[in-house]
This record gives C-alpha cells, structure tokens and sequence, in this order.
C-alpha cells in the first residue's frame, strides 16, 4: 500500500483491483513515532537539568554531600549501564529469535533482558535510598528535583518494559508467535532500546558531566 | 505628529477622540518613539493590506457565478511571474521592517541608558540619571531613591527632561512596571533584578500600573506619576522628607502582607540596603539564606554542565 | 501531598461540604441549568429508548466520521460555556468604572478569564480541528479508517473527561486563578494552595496526552494509508496542513507534558523546579510552556488555513493557484513557529539581540502567511464564485485576518511590543485571529461537510444570518478593544480608575451579543434543517461540485467509506475522474474489513478521571484503586485478539444499490 503509493498509477482505473489489508501494517511506524517524543520529552528534562542542575540551594552537590563525600558514586552507576548495554545485546538476541521464529529462545532471551532490568531498578533504588540517607530527596532542592525527575521516568520506562515483557510472554504462550505477537514484540525491543540509548545519555550528561571539575 | 502619520491614523483618530490616547499622544522620548515605530511598521503593513483587501473585494464581485462575462478558466493555477511577486512582495516588506526591528530592538533597549532627551536633543554631558529602586509587592508598588533617602509606596515623581533609571525586582509574584506615557514596560520578577531607562518630558501627572497579572490585587495596583519641574521635584523630595517615618526591614515586613488598593504611603528615610535585600529574598533572614550568599556557594560547588549565573542577581 | 496540611481526612482527603459553593447564586444557577439540561437529555434518550444506540453507534464506535463528530460535539458544546465565561467578563468590565465594583468579585473573575481561555484553546479549538481531521483526512485520502481506531476513540474520551473535570471544577471546589498559561510563581502552591490550579493541571495532562495520542494516530494515517497513487505533492491541501499540524503536536506537546507534570510535582510533593526557594526558577516554566505554546498557535491556526483553501478552490469551481507555494508555505510555518517563543515575553529582560532575533524570526511568519493569502487571491481570478454559506465565511475571514495579520506584525517588533505587551491590544490581536480565522473556518467546514456527515445539507439562511453576525459582532466587539490597547489598558483588569474608556467597554459588550446573535442563528440553522431534512437531502453526494475524494461517495458517508479503494491520478482526484467521464461501478462489490468497536476507551478514560479527581482532593486510597483498574483495564485490552470483522458482501451490495436508485432518480 505505502510502496504503491509513491509509484506512479498510469490509465484510467480509477479503483484497485485487490484491496490493501491495513490491520498493523501502521503498528510500528506509529510506535516509532511515539519513541521520538518520548524522546522529546527526555529532551525536555534535560533541558531542566541543564538549566536547575548547578542550583544546589546550600545542599548536598555531585561532588559533596554535605559531609565532603562525593554525591554521585560513579562506580555502581557504571555498573549500571553496563546492566543496561548487556540487556540491550540480549533484547536484540531476542529478536533475532523471534524473527527466526524460534519461541524458547527469544522468551529465554527476553527473560534474560527483564532479570536484567530488575537488577537495574535494584541499583537504581540502593542509590536513591543512599542519598536520601545524607539528606538529599527530590524535595531538597532545584538540581535534585531535576535530577531525580530524569531518573524516575527512566525508572519507569523500565517498570513498564517489565510489566510489557510478562504480559508479552503470556500473550505469546496463549497465543504463539501470530503477527499480532511478532509487532509486539518488534515494538517491545525497539523500546528496551529506546530506554538503553537515553540511560547512555543519562550516564553520559548528568552523572559524567556532573562530577567533571 | 508628524503629518503622514496623521493620515494613516484618521480612522483611529475619529475613534480615539473621546478617549485619553496616551500611548498614541505620549510625554516621554522613549515613548514616541516606540509610537512613532508602531505607526511606521503599521504604514508598512498597509502597502500590502490595501490592495489586497482591494482587490479581494473587486475579485469577489466581478467573479461571481453570474456573471457569465467574466472571463473563467478553471485549469489556470500557476504562473511563475505572479509567484515570484507572490513570495517576493512579503519579504522585501518583511526584510525592510526587520532592519527597523533590528536597529528599535537596540536604540529603544530599556536597559540602554538615555542618550537623547527628544530629536536633536542629545542629553547634556555630565548628566546623572534619577536613579529608582522599585519593588513590586502584592498588591503595591515599592518605590525606594537611593540617592534622595526617601521611598514611596503607590506614588512616583521624577524631574523633567532627566534620565530615569528604573531597577525593578518583586517580592512574590511576577508584576510589569508600565507608566504609558512615558516608556514602555518591563517585568518586575522575584529573586532577579531588571532595568528600565526612561525620561519624561512634559509637565503632568501620568497614570502606572501593573501590566503583568499578579492575582487578587492585580486590577487596583495602580499609582500616579508626577512629571515636575526640577524645582517642583526638589520640593516633592523635602515634602516627602519632612513626612518622617522610615522604611527598614520591619516596615518592609508590613509591606510583604498582601493588600488591596493600598494608599500612599511616604517615608523620609530608607535603609540603604534594604533594596538589595529585597532583590537578594532575604529581608529579615540569616545572611545565609540569601540568594547571592547561596548562588556563590553553588559556584564554588559547580559542576561542569552549568555554571549557576552568578551575575543574574547583581 | 502538601507538606504543611494538617488534618486530612483519610477518605475524602481535602473535600469537604465547603468546596460546594452555596453562597455563589450565579454558579447555583448554572448548575441548576445544567441538572435540568442533563435530566432533559437522559429523559430523551430513554424516551427513545436509545440506549443501546448510543452505546453501540457511537461511545464504544471506532469509526473515525463518528468520533469526528463526537469531537465537534464536545467543542459546541465546550463553545457554549466559553461563550458564557466570555459574557460574564465584558459585563464585567463594562459595569466597573467611577468606583463601581462590577458584579464579579476577583476571586470569581481571574477564574473566569482563565477558564474562558483553557476551554476556548483546549476544549474548544483543539476538539473542532481534531474532529474536522478526523472526519476528512481519512475520506481525503481514501481510507476506509484511521491507522489505530482505538486510540481515536480513547483519544476523544480522555478529551471529554479533561473537559469534564474543567466544568466540574465549577461545582465542586474551584478552578486556577493563574491565566490560561498558568505561569508560576502566581501557580505555585505557596500564592493558590487550593484545589483550581490542580484542576486546571489535570484538565490540561489528560487533554496533552489525548492530543498526542491523536497526533501519532493522524501522522501515521497519513503516512500509510493514502491512496494508491495519492502521492505526497496529490495530497488535499487540508490533508497536507493536517500532516504538518500533527507534526507540529508530537513534537510540541511533549513540552507541555512536562511543564506541567513538573509543576504539579511541585505543588504535590514539594519539589522546587518552579519555587522561588531552594533554586527554583519560575522562568524554567515560562520557556517550557512557551516552547510548547507558540507551536500551539500554529497547531490551530495551519488548519484553519488548509480549510480556506479547499473552500476557495471549490467554491471558485478553479484549482487551486499556486499549490507547490501552499504546500512549501504550510512547511515553513511549521519550522518557523519553532523558533519564536521568545516573544511570549520580551519585556522579561533577555537581551537586545536576543529579542531582535526572535522578533524578526517571528515576522517572517507573515512571509508564508501572506504567499497563502495571494494564492486565495488569484484562486479567485478567473473563477466563477458561488457565495454558499462556507465561501462567506472565506471572504469574511479574508478581511479580519488582513487586520489580524497586521497587528500580529506589530507586536512582533520587540520595542513595540514594550508598549502593547500585555495590553488589550495583544488580546484583541488573538481574538482576531481565533475568531477571524479559527472558529470562521470550523463553522464553515460543518456546513460543507455536514451532508457528508448527515446526508442533508445545512440551511442556508441562518447560515448566512451566522456569518453576517459574526462578521459583524466580531469588529464591534474587538474594535474597541484594539483601541483600549492602544490607548493603553492591560488584559485582565477587573476594575477601571480611567472613567473615559467605558463607551469602549460598553460598545465590546454589544458587539459580543451580536456575536451571541450568530450562534444562536447557528443553532437555529441546525434545528431548521433537521425540521426540513427531507428537502435538504443529498441525493448525489456530491453537493458542491467538490474536487476531492470525499465527494465521490454517498452522502453519508457509508460506514466502509469506499467500496472499492480508489486509485488517483492527479491533485483534485475527484474533479480529474469527473473530467475524464468516471463511471461509478455498479456491481461486484466484495465483503469489507474494518475494526470492531471497543468499550475501553470510555472506561479506561472514566477511570483517568475519577483517578485525576481523587488526586486532585487528596483521596489517595480512590486514586490507587483507580489507577490499578485503569492498568488493568489497559493490559485487558491487550488481550483482545479478536479487533476486526468484515461488512458482508450483501450488506455492501445493498447499500451501494441504494445508491444507484437514489441516483438513477435524481436522473
């Protein structure tokens, strides 16, 4: 449908002679659409960060805490995006498997990327139960606020790929791998992708570029 | 007025008779020529306007369906002549005006110090301009002169024929100084300090307000500009000297309460740092908690993204 | 929650008897004509026994004609209450002088203005082009739908729901006294710590995310579902403004969606993105909301501007002049209107050169603009113009948006706008536009498109009283306004000290009853002609002598739209298969597939509103509740395989044969 389109129709038929079938043919042009802007909306928040970022309000900054520790542990959070590279690697091995129609696999692999994000939250949660034990919320100031607000939507990028992935794999149980599962499952790992490119970004522009002199 | 402006103007004008046009008939330099520029981009404009709205008007007529002699062609949709007039009519208006725009947007700057009293009227060398701190609290106006020690609240005077300089900072909310007859507006914002450059010309008292919504008392924070003579000016300075009363941290305090329609009040001496407390959100506060005391920390503090503007406050 | 409230009650949160407001008689009044209204139409509906209709017709329907209508239904009647708003403001200001106080005390009149403008930008111009483009897109490009119907139909709900909350907020508390905008730090908790700004808050997320939702749908529609052979330089010029508007909302809303979530962060939890302690910066706000709302003008203006042409062009029986200068002009308003937000707030104290920059960008959006206006122009000459009822509006418009145009250039010159910045004249200046452009192009698309829609068309007559009245009331009623601008009163004043500006406010207040006089004469055209459907009836589906796809098929439109999917050739489809003698085929019609209804739009979208309203009160345990059904119900539908059933031959058949009777009668 969307290739003829663009081809020139020459003569007089002025109808088709078989009809398009358009059920999901759109599914992943509109989902692709949906991830720019949830970009745009991470755009957003950074934006914020880079402008509220330096506002500390006589409170906890990257490099202090209050006490003369570092706010920002680099260490946990590297291990952190390597869980997410990782996860990454295994949703694209997924999809191999499910465009391979290999079932198991692809749920393994699938599985595989879901503990990984689990392990990501629990990092994720550590650091922020870390912080708020010196004092530092998302109430504490403007650069926290901004801070914080990045890291919880991405948090909850995560939770609901999560939530995505059981309702996936009992879909693909009850239902096997028909198109509608196969779009879903293209649509579930362009966005575990999605997530692991902006927590690139994150790593790259609030945590490494907050603790540079 | 100059006399091509009175023409585009004759409609308005039939109009305007019964009302007190001060933005069109204003007293101070920078205003006319803020007016001045208004009709000037608006005479701009019109060379399009006119005849399009001509010949919308002819072609509504002379096309219409019954009139069967009017020539019809109902394939003709393109013509790169007209094109090119098309596109090239609203952008050479579009590029003449944008030099104008360009050129206002510097000279009519309200943080641009004076340079000229009226046309051919440079201000004379060694002039020092009026300076006045204004606070816009809700819902009153904080007038504070540094230079004379007095302040005001809902009442203004100036000298003719002196430059103005306005420093304007709020308490709360988010109000615009606007005195009409002389210059055009600026915000007045909390925790920021903003500038506005300005003279009066003409004997008179001029109407201010608020021009940027600030909640309950928004409608009644109005005041009146005196425009006096030097001499009247000085007088206005002693009478308000003489009031007694003294605006420090505890009157400034009373001000902070929200009030409607508040009166004039007057004050023969001020706190010297008092408006620098004021724009600085610490007036009655520990040192620590104002803003530039907490903007320098977290320069010290700064991470290599972005630097907190440590020149916004001062 | 806020910090510092004391006793909540643990069930109903902040709501107590006091948020009713008994002692306001206007508002009692309204809701006593809103109950009675409301029993009228439940009584209507049962006396027909229409339950099941509607249920199954139209709320569960993932047809896009009917959600189209549902939009423009919801906009009429959203128009209403803005209207009513509007009333009430300029009695206001035409009784408050020498002293007097008006009628309206402030805390009644800031949320007046500032619900007339959410529901006139939000609820009432954003749901009539939405619906406008969800009834014609489709039709245009010859689709049988949308590319997600059930997002349409979970789109137009969360819109209802938002403006559900809007006009509940009139009875059960309050709504924001803080502007359409809502700028902090006037809507911060710290200067309205009650309920308004939350309504307005959630009002405006849940209709942000709808609109996206809808962008996505309509961008994608149009990306895949276009004719064969419907290139992209084929495109309607309507369908080509529709593709850059929805561009337009993915890439601008998401803007909003944070302005306002952060903003509700700090006024729910405490956070201090927007305060004026702990490093907030209410300026963060302004660029945000900005950066999303010029967009936003566009998004409703482009169109507006789309419509014009196809009136022109049909109504002129012409093709258009001009369409590659249209089609490049749409776009660069689109890629201009990006870069002028600055000039929401000149006199905020950015810099000279930054001020001219965006001052000059802003200007430049006159260049594209005027190209359309010429390219109307000379759509004109050599046609042959019939003044129906949607042409007037097009002359109509043509002349306010001259003045509407110029006066958006001179607010465009930063120093100028040192003077009319918030003053009447910017007011007068978006009322222009609104009116002259916006809402003249809405009116005038349901009536070209209601035999589309209905199979009947409009009554001209109080069609023509409509456009008249408007025309007319529009420059009584703004006229004195652009000359308070100029003689230099501000937007949003309650009182008056000047006595020599009443007559201005006396003579805006008659112009806006003359313009109530044109929408009562439109509702009195709707009336009339369903009263005289029968001799209104179109018969051939093609009324106007129309140039685009729509206009080949039945008037109305049949569910399936196209029996058979049309392959294009040229610009105006329709006038090229008409002028190369079409034959409409009569025979060999097949089963058509098209998607099933769904009921998770409205309960999904109940289940938002009951969510935003507990949260709004501080209910917590409703919110939680709510918010787990409504994940429930969201991840139920996913388990919905089964979306889609085929319209039998037969039923095909029948109706296509219904039309050749109908047409072979009409001879």
């Amino acid at each position: 449908m969307a290739s003829t389109a663009h081809t020139e129709v020459k003569g007089d038929n002025f109808h088709v002679t078989e009809e398009p079938h358009h059920e999901g043919h759109s599914t992943v042009i509109g989902f692709w659409i949906f991830l720019m802007q949830d970009m745009l909306l991470f755009c957003g928040l950074f934006a914020i960060f880079a402008w509220l970022g330096g506002h500390y309000a006589n409170g906890p900054a990257p490099l202090d805490d209050g006490t003369g520790q570092p706010l920002f542990h680099l260490t946990p959070v590297a291990i952190n995006t390597v869980i997410m590279m990782v996860s990454a690697f295994t949703c694209s091995m997924g999809m191999v498997n499910i465009r391979k129609e290999n079932v198991g696999a692809a749920l393994r692999f699938f599985g595989i990327t879901a503990l990984l994000g689990l392990g990501f939250l629990f990092m994720q949660y550590r650091e922020a139960v870390n912080m708020a034990a010196v004092g530092a919320t998302i109430q504490t100031s403007a650069f926290l606020a901004s801070f914080f607000v990045i890291i919880f939507t991405h948090c909850l990028h995560v939770i609901a790929g999560l939530v995505w992935f059981v309702v996936l794999a009992v879909q693909i149980n009850l239902h096997g791998l028909d198109d509608a599962n196969e779009r879903r499952a293209v649509c579930f790992s362009m966005f575990w992708n999605f997530l692991d490119i902006t927590w690139v970004i994150v790593f790259v522009f609030v945590y490494l570029m907050g603790v540079l002199k | 007025m100059k006399l091509h402006h009175f023409y585009a103007l004759l409609p308005l004008a039939a109009i305007l008779a019964g009302c007190n046009a001060v933005e069109l008939n204003p007293s101070g330099d920078v205003a006319v020529q803020e007016r001045d520029l208004i009709l000037y981009a608006t005479e701009l404009m019109l060379i399009v306007i006119l005849p399009v709205a001509f010949l919308t008007t002819l072609f509504a007529w002379h096309y219409r369906h019954d009139n069967k002699s009017a020539r019809y062609e109902p394939e003709w949709h393109h013509s790169t002549p007209l094109e090119v007039v098309v596109w090239g009519i609203p952008i050479i208006i579009i590029a003449v005006m944008s030099v104008t725009t360009w050129k206002t947007a510097h000279t009519l700057d309200p943080y641009a110090p004076i340079t000229r009293l009226g046309p051919d009227q440079p201000v004379p060398p060694g002039t020092k301009p009026l300076v006045i701190q204004v606070v816009a609290l809700d819902w009153k106006w904080l007038f504070i002169y540094p230079e004379q020690g007095i302040a005001t609240v809902n009442e203004v005077a100036a000298p003719i024929n002196q430059p103005i300089e306005f420093r304007l900072t709020a308490d709360r909310t988010q109000n615009s100084l606007n005195i009409p007859a002389i210059a055009g507006q600026v915000y007045a914002m909390p925790t920021m300090e903003t500038e506005l450059h300005a003279v009066v010309n003409k004997v008179g008292e001029y109407r201010g307000k608020s021009s940027r919504f600030s909640g309950t008392g928004f409608s009644e924070m109005h005041f009146w500009f005196h425009g006096l003579s030097t001499e009247d000016f000085g007088k206005w300075v002693a009478q308000v000297k003489t009031a007694g009363g003294t605006l420090d941290t505890a009157t400034y305090q009373q001000l902070q309460v929200q009030s409607v329609s508040e009166p004039v009040h007057r004050y023969g001496s001020v706190d010297p740092q008092l408006y620098k407390l004021a724009v600085d959100q610490c007036v009655g506060k520990p040192g620590n908690l104002c803003l530039s005391t907490i903007r320098a920390n977290d320069f010290k503090k700064g991470n290599g993204l972005c630097r907190p503007n440590v020149s916004a406050s001062n | 929650m806020s910090p510092d409230t004391p006793h909540l009650d643990p069930i109903f949160g902040r709501l107590t008897l006091d948020a009713i407001p008994f002692q306001e008689p206007i508002l009692l009044g309204t809701f006593a004509v809103v109950v009675l209204l409301g029993i009228v139409v439940v009584g209507v509906v049962a006396y027909f026994n229409a339950w099941g209709y509607l249920w199954r017709e139209w709320i569960t329907s993932v047809d896009h004609k009917k959600i189209g209508i549902m939009y423009i239904i919801l906009a009429i009647v959203m128009l209403v209450r803005g209207l009513a708003d509007a009333v009430m403001m300029r009695l206001q200001q035409a009784m408050a002088f020498n002293g007097a106080d008006g009628y309206l005390p402030a805390h009644h009149y800031d949320q007046i203005f500032t619900a007339h403008g959410t529901i006139m930008i939000f609820f009432v111009a954003t749901p009539l082009i939405v619906g406008v483009m969800n009834f014609v897109v489709p039709l245009q490009i010859g689709a049988r739908d949308v590319a997600f119907p059930f997002l349409n139909n979970i789109g137009f709900w969360l819109t209802t729901m938002a403006a559900m909350l809007v006009n509940l907020s009139l009875f059960v508390g309050e709504f924001s006294q803080a502007g359409w905008v809502g700028e902090p730090p006037l809507s911060g908790l710290a200067d309205l710590p009650g309920v308004g700004v939350d309504y307005y808050l959630w009002a405006l997320q849940i209709s942000g995310v709808a609109t996206i939702i809808g962008g996505i749908n309509l961008l994608a529609t149009i990306m895949r579902m276009r004719a064969p052979g419907m290139t992209f330089m084929r495109m309607s010029i309507f369908t080509w403004s529709s593709l850059c508007v929805n561009a337009l909302i993915v890439l601008s809303f998401p803007f909003l969606t944070i302005a306002v979530s952060l903003l509700t962060l700090d006024r729910l939890i405490g956070t201090h993105f927007f305060t004026l302690d702990a490093g907030g910066n209410p300026m963060a706000y302004v660029n945000l909301v900005w950066v999303w709302g010029h967009p936003e003008v566009y998004i409703l203006v482009l169109p507006a501007l789309g419509l014009y042409s196809e009136f022109v062009a049909t109504f002129c029986s012409k093709r258009l002049f001009g369409y590659n200068s249209m089609v490049v002009a749409l776009v660069s308003i689109c890629v201009i209107g990006f870069i002028v937000w600055v000039h929401h707030f000149f006199t905020m104290g950015s810099g000279a050169s930054v001020n001219a920059f965006f001052g000059i960008a802003t200007a430049c959006v006159a260049i594209p603009t005027g190209v359309k206006v010429y390219n109307w122009l000379f759509t004109m000459y050599r046609g042959r113009i019939r003044f129906e009822v949607p042409m007037m509006w097009t002359i109509s418009f043509m002349f306010v948006f001259l003045l509407g145009g110029l006066t958006g250039v001179l607010n465009s010159i930063p120093a100028a706008d040192y003077v009319l910045h918030n003053g009447m004249m910017v007011v007068a200046h978006f009322h222009n536009v609104a009116i002259g452009a916006i809402t003249f192009a809405m009116l005038a698309a349901i009536d070209y498109w209601f035999p589309k829609a209905f199979g009947f068309r409009l009554e001209p007559f109080w069609g023509k009283v409509a456009v008249w009245s408007w025309t007319i009331g529009f420059f009584v009623a703004w006229m004195p306004i652009y000359v308070a601008g100029f003689v230099g009163v501000t937007r949003r004043t309650r009182v008056f000290d000047d006595p020599s500006l009443q007559p201005l406010y006396i003579i805006a207040a008659i112009g806006t009853a003359i313009i109530l006089v044109g929408v009562v004469a439109f509702l009195i055209q709707i009336y009339v002609s369903i009263v005289n459907r029968k001799a209104l009836r179109d018969v051939t589906g093609d009324p106007w002598g129309g140039r685009t796809l729509e206009w080949s098929i039945a008037s109305p439109a049949p569910d399936y739209n196209f029996a058979f999917t049309p392959v294009v050739h040229d610009v105006d489809a329709w006038a090229d298969m008409k002028a190369r003698g079409y034959k409409r085929p009569t025979e060999g019609f097949k089963a058509i597939h098209m998607p099933k209804n769904t009921a998770t739009g409205i309960i999904a979208s109940i289940l938002v509103f009951i969510f935003a309203f507990a949260v709004i009160w501080y209910m917590w345990w409703v919110a939680a509740i709510s918010f787990l059904l409504l994940l429930g119900v969201l991840i139920g539908h996913t388990f919905i395989y089964d979306r889609s059933f085929h319209i039998p031959e037969d039923v095909v058949t029948r109706t296509e044969n219904e039309r050749t009777r109908l047409l072979a009668q009409q001879g």
